[in-house]
């Protein structure tokens, strides 16, 4: 039981996808720049991300090696393809905002990566949670990356006007700089530095020390 | 088909104007020469599959493909994902075997990444460009062949500053993934400047 | 049924570089993700369908919302919607032997059968086909002509978008833009989308004294009635209007169409 828990818990901070395993970071910057699209990218991602693991891991044991990349890409493709056509059917709203979204999710390391490093060695079970809590991880970042440049590229949160922004007669000046790509890597960046500062146990030990400290100022 | 050239280099840079494939971007760029092996898998593969999958989509997913079997009004293009896929996880696996037989450090040393080029956002992404601009065939090699050269570029230019960086003061919590991003957010503001650029 | 139970479990006993598994393994996935695809495909189609009618008519119900005074229009004359004919591009002259409702736009556009090819130095929308006929709508009341809608799409910065312009009746002056369909950059080229953006629109003139098509998305603010404020961060989105509504309104769309109608009314 505690092993779950910390299956499910452990990609939050410790080992989490983007900041540390270096997986799902391309939509986490072409889906941030307002809040409700990160969320929704971030629901839609769990999702797949939990049944594509749930399902690679109960045939595991029967993926020949030499084939098994593209046996898990196409299960995770077409589970893809299958739940856009359910949201493209019966929730037609969510999916317009989706929709440019399911090639990023179908290519997503994040996915991939948890299948090969996980749901091909583990049962079901674990699988399923290993996935919620990279879904989780992944989606904590986003969250944070969303807000912030929501609210600082365009002053507002979920479209509800937090600061009042100078064209609209308020004293805000939004940044524009939020608004472009550029901005989610020098948030991660940051993001990365504040965990670490906290969890220092995630520091990278620096490859090469100088040798005589006579020139260091 | 210059002008498509020097655009999809520069202005349409897969990873720094479109952050394409930034997952093995940053994973891969540690070690110089891993980064200029992978930048050089990378071509290979974009301006193999990009055409391909054009012949893939024209010849058996369009409407109308299937006219010469008499069934002219099938239009398989909602297989389009799966389809680019597969050809492109085939030719990995194809170059795959021909670095384990020719090139087996470079083999090791690329490691996990080999395989993940298959997923590399960069590399669908080219060939889903392809289809939505509906490149001919010579306009896809062209673009195949800019594009992953446009990324190796990144990459390489990437993997140079990332060496130098090693030897840089900088706070412990920032050292290596966090002045990566920082880096790479830099180098995309820079890209960027090429987007005013008319041949 | 034993004899099937147990072939199948033979054949997952073997081992898993045996090149028949491999083989079995390979075909059994891709059947099964093909089924599930193909099924769901159809079987989701016509929701998925009514979806797109709806917000196609939405589109149109919406672009129609914002131009003052119409909806009063259509109900002095009597329409609750539109009419919709279809046009020869080249010619500009209303075609007869085809019903609008028989018509897909889309599809025409690249059947080489029903459309034509766009010389490159006139591609600026980068559309390379477009189809002959095209269909147009308009408000009429006791003869005279009130609004016309014309259907333009031309490329993006990464996908394509549809939209209408709505022209009043001196066919210079817009009465509306409205974005039918993009897949723009989120919070960027997709704010095209945001009516605040498309409000700017209308009293905005296509073409200056001379006739020449002038209409623009500029960046920054506008400085006269051809120009529109431009969207920060979404410069490339909004290029590609400039250019779609250029050809559309140029020789090689909508121009001789517009030409005869101004001539000759309707």
């Amino acid at each position: 039981m505690a092993s779950l828990l910390r299956t499910l818990t452990g990609p939050i901070i410790a080992n989490n996808p983007v900041t540390l395993q270096i997986l799902g970071v391309c939509s986490a910057l072409a889906v941030t720049t307002s809040l409700v699209t990160a969320l929704t990218m971030s629901v839609a991602l769990t999702v797949v991300l939990c049944l594509s693991s749930g399902i690679i891991s109960l045939i595991r044991k029967h993926i020949p090696p030499v084939i098994r990349l593209i046996v898990q890409i196409i299960i995770i493709a077409s589970l893809v393809i299958v739940i856009d056509g359910l949201l493209r059917a019966f929730a037609f709203e969510i999916s317009r905002q989706l929709s440019i979204f399911v090639g990023l999710i179908v290519t997503n390391c994040l996915v991939l990566g948890r299948a090969e490093a996980f749901a091909m060695r583990n049962l079901p079970l674990p699988s399923i949670l290993d996935g919620l809590g990279n879904g989780l991880g992944y989606s904590a970042v986003l969250i944070i990356v969303g807000t912030i440049r929501e609210l600082l590229g365009a002053g507002t949160l979920l479209g509800v006007t937090i600061l009042t922004p100078a064209s609209e007669g308020g004293w805000f000046e939004p940044l524009n700089l939020m608004q472009l790509a550029p901005s989610a890597f020098f948030i991660i960046g940051f993001l990365i530095w504040s965990i670490r500062a906290r969890w220092s146990d995630q520091i990278e030990p620096p490859k090469y020390a100088l040798k005589t400290r006579r020139d260091a100022r | 088909m210059m002008d498509l050239l020097l655009a999809s280099i520069f202005q349409q840079n897969l990873a720094l104007s479109f952050f394409l494939g930034v997952c093995t971007f940053l994973a891969v760029s540690e070690r110089f020469d891993t980064a200029v092996g992978l930048g050089l898998a990378l071509i290979v593969v974009q301006t193999i599959t990009v055409p391909l999958n054009n012949l893939f989509l024209n010849g058996l997913l369009i409407e109308g493909a299937w006219g010469w079997a008499g069934l002219p009004e099938v239009d398989l293009t909602f297989l389009d994902l799966i389809a680019f896929i597969g050809v492109i996880a085939a030719m990995v696996q194809i170059l795959e075997m021909t670095l384990d037989r020719f090139a087996p450090l470079l083999y090791r040393a690329l490691g996990i990444y080999l395989p993940l080029i298959t997923v590399n956002c960069a590399v669908l992404g080219g060939s889903l460009f392809m289809a939505e601009r509906q490149y001919s065939f010579t306009e896809s090699v062209t673009y195949g062949f800019g594009g992953g050269v446009g990324w190796a570029l990144a990459i390489i230019s990437f993997a140079a500053i990332r060496e130098r960086l090693k030897y840089s003061d900088i706070p412990a919590g920032l050292q290596g993934l966090g002045a990566a991003f920082l880096v790479t957010g830099l180098m995309s503001l820079g890209f960027s400047a090429f987007a005013g650029v008319t041949p | 049924m034993a004899d099937p139970f147990s072939l199948w479990r033979g054949f997952l006993a073997r081992p898993n570089d045996d090149k028949f598994k491999i083989f079995g393994i390979a075909t059994l996935v891709a059947l099964v993700c093909a089924v599930a695809v193909s099924v769901t495909s159809v079987l989701l189609r016509p929701y998925q369908e009514a979806h797109v009618e709806a917000e196609r008519q939405a589109q149109m119900e919406r672009m129609l919302d914002t131009l003052p005074g119409l909806r009063g229009l259509m109900q002095e004359a009597g329409v609750d919607s539109l009419t919709t004919r279809l046009v020869d591009l080249e010619t500009g002259a209303f075609v007869t032997d085809k019903e609008p409702g028989e018509f897909d736009a889309r599809a025409a556009a690249t059947d080489p059968e029903q459309s034509v090819a766009i010389p490159s130095e006139m591609d600026v929308a980068n559309l390379r086909t477009r189809a002959r006929l095209a269909p147009v709508h308009f408000l009429e009341r006791d003869g005279t002509l009130q609004l016309v809608v014309l259907p333009i799409s031309g490329s993006g910065y990464q996908s394509t978008i549809h939209a209408m312009l709505a022209l009043e009746a001196d066919l210079t002056t817009i009465a509306a833009l409205s974005i039918i369909e993009q897949a723009e950059t989120p919070g960027l080229g997709n704010r095209i989308e945001d009516p605040n953006w498309l409000a700017l629109w209308p009293g905005k003139q296509i073409a200056d004294d001379t006739g020449k098509i002038v209409i623009s998305v500029v960046r920054g603010q506008a400085t006269g009635p051809y120009e529109v404020d431009g969207i920060t961060g979404a410069t490339r989105t909004t290029n590609g209007i400039s250019a779609m509504l250029r050809y559309w309104l140029g020789d090689h769309g909508f121009g001789p169409f517009l030409t005869r109608l101004r001539q000759e009314g309707l």
